[in-house]
């Protein structure tokens, strides 16, 4: 029988884990003067910013709550709330 | 919320110009710290590269939070063996498939943080580039090992305090300067290296979409801040790569056969160096009360000073 020779696992299989929790404070989208840019979507460290068409919304299972997208938002459409569970 | 399913399934609309945002290859729900630096630069790096890509990675902050048993955040066939072998890895890698014939349009990226490269790493990175493997290695270089707690490593700039180089009475921080590794990757004649940086996403990108379509060893660096290393806040990350950028203490270039071919310029942006290091907390203690530090900031000015007379960068 064939072995593998180390450990092995699933491709994409460690979105088992929600990072969620982590979080802090949390990205809130207004979704008002957005122009598009994507600026959001590329700097997001666990690239979990989805969406089309100017509006765009983080998965909030896995943000971690950094605040780049917040920060690099040309536009200050992205606003940083505390979080409250 | 959106995410990939809902976004694709109400496709029927009339197209407009920009796709939706679909899934990284970097999958999400890995272990990195908030506003991980090198997260977002593996991210960038493996997107630019596509799915057709062979990865190995050397031990480090990378290899440990990407893939913690039984889970792996990688959506590409990935390999971790040791710290010190990633280049040797994919070297094997390209050799078997060129022996399967299964070598064409398929892109294969050795990585590693910058201990594993440029000190325990060097050894077999140097093989692979003198062998002439089509390999591209990437180089994360958040300058110190951070997935110890935060030592010294040769990529630690001049005066950064770290945990085996802290500072203190008898100590201004790490003594050495950074090693110049594009310059030691350069002197294998190989035919492309390059430095970038994640404060500037698409330059990165495209520097590795250039790099995999050149044949044989490529070399790329890119700087990654650590927001628990460097000790600056998570949302930062971005700005303090730019800043790098900006106080010409981390030059952007771009070199072909051994001549530099493309420089980024700083221009009127040019910023004093204090900026850079006043946000990080590695560097407070040139700027503590009643320290005489003032002569510690000029070394550093002159590093600056050098770099951008070097590349030209004004």
């Amino acid at each position: 029988m064939a072995r593998p020779i180390g450990t092995y696992s699933k491709p994409g299989s460690s979105k088992a884990n929600k990072t969620g929790s982590w979080r802090t404070e949390k990205p809130v989208f207004l979704h008002d003067k957005c122009t598009d840019c994507r600026i959001c979507v590329i700097v997001c460290p666990d690239g979990i910013i989805f969406g089309a068409d100017k509006i765009y919304d983080p998965d909030y299972d896995y943000c971690k709550g950094c605040g780049i997208c917040a920060k690099e938002c040309p536009v200050d459409d992205i606003k940083m709330v505390p979080e409250v569970r | 919320m959106r995410n990939l399913e809902t976004s694709t399934e109400k496709a029927p609309k009339p197209k407009k110009e920009k796709e939706p945002v679909v899934e990284w290859l970097l999958a999400a729900g890995h272990r990195a710290c908030s506003g991980c630096g090198e997260a977002l630069g593996a991210k960038l790096v493996m997107d630019a590269a596509g799915p057709n890509t062979y990865v190995a990675t050397a031990t480090g902050c990378l290899e440990v939070f990407s893939t913690p048993y039984p889970e792996s955040a990688w959506r590409m066939p990935w390999i971790h063996s040791l710290f010190e072998n990633s280049a040797a890895v994919a070297s094997g890698i390209e050799a078997s498939l060129i022996a399967q014939g299964r070598d064409k349009d398929v892109n294969i990226i050795a990585q590693g943080g910058d201990g594993g490269t440029a000190d325990i790493g060097i050894g077999c990175l140097s093989g692979m580039l003198e062998r002439g493997h089509n390999i591209l290695y990437v180089c994360y270089d958040n300058e110190a090992y951070m997935n110890t707690g935060v030592q010294r490593s040769g990529l630690t700039p001049f005066d950064a305090r770290t945990s085996t180089s802290p500072s203190g009475k008898l100590s201004w921080g790490n003594k050495t300067n950074k090693k110049d590794l594009p310059a030691i990757a350069a002197a294998h004649h190989i035919p492309y290296v390059a430095t970038a940086t994640v404060g500037y996403p698409n330059d990165l990108m495209a520097k590795v979409k250039k790099a995999l379509s050149i044949r044989g060893p490529k070399y790329i660096q890119v700087h990654v801040p650590c927001p628990l290393g460097w000790i600056h806040p998570s949302d930062m990350t971005i700005e303090v790569a730019k800043l790098a950028v900006l106080t010409g203490l981390i030059p952007i270039y771009e070199m072909e056969n051994g001549v530099v071919t493309k420089v980024r310029k700083i221009g009127k942006n040019r910023r004093p160096a204090e900026e850079y290091l006043k946000v990080q907390g590695r560097f407070r203690h040139l700027f503590a009360k009643g320290a005489d530090a003032e002569e510690e900031l000029e070394k550093i000015r002159q590093i600056a000073e050098a770099n951008i007379k070097r590349f030209g960068l004004v």
